[in-house]
């Protein structure tokens, strides 16, 4: 609520309503406090800053409709892998209530496992010659690291703390992922190693009259199948359902016979999984593996998963998506307008102000209620 | 590292020690299991090479060595039933047994890497790595010895764990000199050398590569003889004491500290100057977060926007620069740096105030991105130099004379410390200090309690952000220029770490915890790309072994014991 607008409608209201109605609205300016105004201030604010730009930019007219496109299918595409990460967060969450702070790191570590079997696939030419095989073990071995760590984090640093309350089991966790970086360093090297190239022969394709990058199509496309998998997961089967019922009280649900360990574990296990998958295409759509690559997404990817509303499957989904779309357009949406320099250079503020927005304002998110409530 | 790996404290935990034997063996194997894979962890990640390049006592023994001697000897003694539990003979077998497993896994390593080139992945794994496990032997000859000395370490821990405490700690004393006076030899040596007697004592033990051997045995003699003398003196002594006693010879343990404090960097020179100098900055943020996270249980991760904001407040105020909005002294600008970051930690407070627990990390953790990405961008490039920084910043002067001398800015930073720990000190034991932990413990209960939250919660957030602010604006002259690379996330995490590894809520506990992060890895300069390893580490395995920290707070060491003290009592 903007108080400026409640100094402006309670003038209006002065004058004609009658006297309960405009008691009530003084009742409310006068319980309006500092905090109230800042917090309303930074709404207005940041609403601000997002329609002046918008409207700048559409004014200036300087992007044409197809790189409109190309912004909001790399944001789809970006989306599609921080949706996959957030997924991760969210089922985590939901049975342990703790947040995975070293979930982004699981992700790098995925792309690490994928980079060396791609990369000794580059060289003995079977990318080349046999592209679907070689991406089909590039993505069984970055499962194979990313699970396996994520099983062994699980194990040593997170399950001692499954009933300790209080900050400790969040600090296990950032130290967690700084471990998880500074061992990838120490073990691989701290420069920049680049992903392959998949040896497209035409690395674009024209649909609807728009030239549109294959690896956006596979790594989207990667993304719905493996999001799906994980769907069906969680609603069709057994396992998916325990996993469902310690999400809503693990404490009952041990009670009907559920292994809650065991949940925990193949939660962790899913979560690796996609975060694996995503690694590889983070990894492949910016060409590039180090340490450092899962902590930023990582963190955007948690805000994902709060904005979709945590504890929700199909809440991360959307939010990576929303996400993935804001932060692309973003920058020459909203900033280019406003008449700010090199734009590009704050995408990450768009995710981050999303972020900071979302547990300030709607910590429930957009689609999970009760979760956040509990907590809030 | 000696550091136990958390998993072994778990697995001691979980396994049945009292069962009977073949459950003991498996015991054994395991812990053998565990050790050994630490030990190739730290090969993997290329740490027990860095470790070999420094000597302990020169051409006998390596960190790297020592580092693999102390697995050993854990895997012996960790590995065998407690004392009580099995004969002699079965926990000398077993032991060694343990030892024995972590020797064969390392062994394995050898074979693997011989075998196989892997160097193409695990970029550690180099022939040095090869020539440190195999003893310069060939492969053979090499891992037998390894498996063979590994066992007979394991054997010597289980004996060395059954001697009795007096002289267990006597060996324990001696043998953490000899590492301190190997490790440190540079160091030392340079003190020593100060004047001409001296320097006839560091001759007895050095040569200038460092530690000799007879050096070494002298020291472990010396040190082990003072353990020992010191036991038979202390129960003398200890019947005097009572708490008045306690009180004076605190006093006096923090009179001396502070005198060794000024003396010290005086002989060691400048470079223990620049050392401590980052130690006194990191312990001045550190007393700030210790506010918000120690005393409110706000944790905070956005915490070094303020040191930016104090640090860049101080370069645009003095630098000789066209950046620069004037051209105040150092004396002049800190206190308008240290009044503009309790602003912004107000500002910063306010949109938060109503986030809780974990979502209050990650909202602050943004919050600071935001203003490292905004300070580092083209658009903020005209007011604060963007990627480029701020330049020439000059350094503060006393009646004319700059301290330009690293060791003239450490009295700088150790005075800023001091009247930092007494306002931190006082703040504790005030009512607004009692109002913030009453937050911590319980929002709910404070608030009910009649607690203004809103009133509370930002003075934790100014009041931190001004301990931040002064560390930033000293930063800010010490270095001459400020650049937004400075003031990554890390810094956060370090002094979050630092403030952990102290114990949270703890004034000696920030100082304690800023010396061994932060000064530690500054003297073992080349182990400076495995400092935040360290951190890592250090943050899993506090929050698994000693949550309330190496230097706890009274209130939280009862806390988190109280369980303990009542077993005490009614035992």
């Amino acid at each position: 609520m903007a108080p400026d607008r409640n100094n402006d409608l309670s003038d209006a209201v002065l004058a004609t309503a009658p006297p309960s109605t405009w008691s009530a609205l003084r009742n409310r300016i006068q319980r309006l406090t500092l905090v109230d105004v800042a917090l309303g201030s930074l709404r207005v604010l940041v609403l601000a800053v997002v329609i002046a730009g918008t409207i700048g930019t559409l004014i200036k007219t300087r992007y044409g409709a197809d790189q409109w496109v190309d912004f909001v299918l790399f944001g789809v595409t970006i989306g599609s892998i921080y949706a996959q990460v957030a997924l991760g967060y969210t089922m985590v969450y939901g049975v342990l209530r703790l947040i995975n702070f070293a979930h982004g790191d699981i992700m790098m570590t995925g792309a690490f496992g994928g980079y060396f079997v791609a990369s000794a696939a580059d060289r003995s030419g079977l990318l080349a010659s046999n592209p679907v095989l070689a991406l089909a073990l590039t993505l069984l071995a970055a499962i194979a690291t990313s699970t396996t760590i994520a099983l062994l984090v699980e194990r040593i640093a997170y399950r001692p703390f499954r009933h300790v309350r209080g900050f400790a089991p969040m600090i296990c966790a950032i130290g967690v992922s700084f471990f998880l970086q500074q061992t990838f360093r120490g073990a691989f090297g701290s420069s920049v190693k680049s992903y392959p190239d998949l040896h497209w022969e035409v690395p674009k394709v024209l649909i609807f009259g728009f030239t549109i990058p294959k690896i956006d199509l596979l790594v989207i496309g990667c993304a719905i199948i493996s999001m799906t998998v994980l769907y069906l997961i969680v609603n069709k089967t057994r396992m998916g359902t325990a996993i469902r019922a310690v999400s809503e009280d693990a404490e009952a649900a041990a009670l009907m016979g559920i292994d809650v360990n065991k949940v925990v574990v193949f939660t962790f296990f899913l979560g690796g999984a996609m975060a694996g998958i995503a690694g590889v295409f983070y990894a492949f759509v910016f060409k590039q593996v180090y340490f450092f690559i899962g902590f930023t997404p990582g963190i955007k990817a948690f805000g994902a998963a709060v904005l979709g509303g945590i504890g929700s499957v199909p809440g991360a989904m959307l939010g990576g998506f929303v996400l993935g779309i804001f932060e692309s357009v973003g920058p020459s949406l909203f900033f280019d307008g406003i008449g700010i320099p090199a734009p590009y250079q704050l995408r990450d503020l768009i995710a981050f102000t999303l972020l900071i927005m979302i547990l300030i304002f709607r910590p429930n998110g957009l689609l999970g209620e009760r979760l956040a409530k509990q907590r809030a | 590292m000696s550091h136990p790996d958390p998993a072994v404290a778990t697995v001691l935990h979980d396994s049945e020690l009292h069962a009977e034997s073949p459950s003991i063996w498996r015991h054994a194997v395991r812990v053998g299991a565990i050790f050994g894979a630490v030990a190739i962890y730290l090969a993997i990640i290329g740490l027990l090479v860095m470790l070999h390049g420094r000597f302990i006592i020169v051409d006998v023994l390596s960190l790297g060595q020592a580092c693999l001697v102390a697995i050993a000897l854990g895997a012996g003694i960790m590995g065998a039933p407690a004392r009580g539990k099995a004969s002699t003979a079965t926990r000398l077998l077993t032991g060694t047994l343990a030892a024995a497993v972590a020797g064969a896994m390392l062994a394995a390593l050898v074979v693997l890497m011989v075998s196989v080139d892997l160097r193409w992945m695990f970029i550690a794994l180099s022939p040095a790595l090869l020539t440190l496990l195999t003893f310069g032997l060939p492969v053979l000859p090499g891992i037998l010895t390894l498996i063979v000395i590994a066992s007979a370490l394991g054997a010597i821990g289980v004996l060395l764990s059954g001697t009795p405490p007096l002289i267990r700690r006597a060996i324990i004393a001696g043998a953490s000199a000899v590492v301190i006076a190997g490790v440190f030899q540079e160091l030392i040596q340079i003190m020593l050398q100060a004047t001409e007697t001296i320097d006839a004592i560091r001759e007895l033990f050095y040569n200038w590569d460092g530690l000799e051997w007879t050096g070494a045995l002298a020291i472990f003699i010396i040190f082990a003889a003072i353990s020992l003398l010191w036991a038979q003196i202390i129960p003398r002594i200890a019947p005097a004491i009572g708490p008045a006693a306690i009180r004076r010879r605190r006093a006096f343990g923090m009179l001396a500290m502070l005198v060794a404090l000024i003396i010290f960097p005086l002989l060691a020179g400048s470079y223990i100057g620049q050392v401590l100098m980052l130690v006194g900055l990191y312990i001045l943020m550190g007393m700030g977060l210790n506010l918000e996270v120690g005393l409110a249980g706000l944790l905070d991760l956005g915490f070094v926007a303020f040191f930016a904001v104090g640090a860049y407040t101080t370069a645009l105020l003095t630098a000789d620069n066209p950046h620069a909005l004037a051209a105040l002294s150092f004396w002049e600008a800190m206190p308008i740096a240290v009044m503009l970051s309790i602003m912004v930690g107000v500002l910063f407070g306010l949109p938060v105030l109503g986030v809780r627990g974990d979502y209050l990390a990650v909202a602050t953790m943004g919050l600071g991105e935001i203003v490292r990405v905004i300070v580092s961008s083209d658009f903020a490039a005209p007011l604060l130099g963007g990627a480029q920084g701020v330049l020439q910043i000059p350094r503060p002067s006393i009646a004319g004379h700059a301290l330009a001398d690293p060791v003239q800015l450490f009295y700088l930073t150790l005075t800023a410390a001091m009247i930092a720990a007494y306002i931190a000190w006082r703040l504790e034991n005030s009512r607004l200090g009692r109002a913030w932990m009453a937050l911590r413990d319980d929002e709910d209960v404070a608030q009910a309690l009649g607690i203004n939250l809103v009133r509370v919660k930002l003075l934790a957030y100014g009041l931190g952000a001004a301990f931040a602010g002064l560390s930033g604006s000293i930063f800010a002259t010490m270095l001459g220029s400020v650049y937004p690379s400075s003031f990554q996330l890390v810094i956060s995490i370090n002094v979050l770490a630092l403030i952990i590894v102290g114990g949270m809520g703890s004034l000696p506990g920030v100082i304690v915890g800023a010396a061994a992060l932060i000064g530690l890895p500054e003297l073992l300069r080349e182990f400076g790309e495995y400092r935040y390893l360290m951190y890592g580490a250090a943050l899993i395995i506090m929050m698994r072994i000693r949550p309330e920290g190496l230097w706890p707070s009274p209130t939280r060491r009862r806390e988190l014991h109280s369980d303990d003290e009542l077993v005490e009592q009614t035992s």
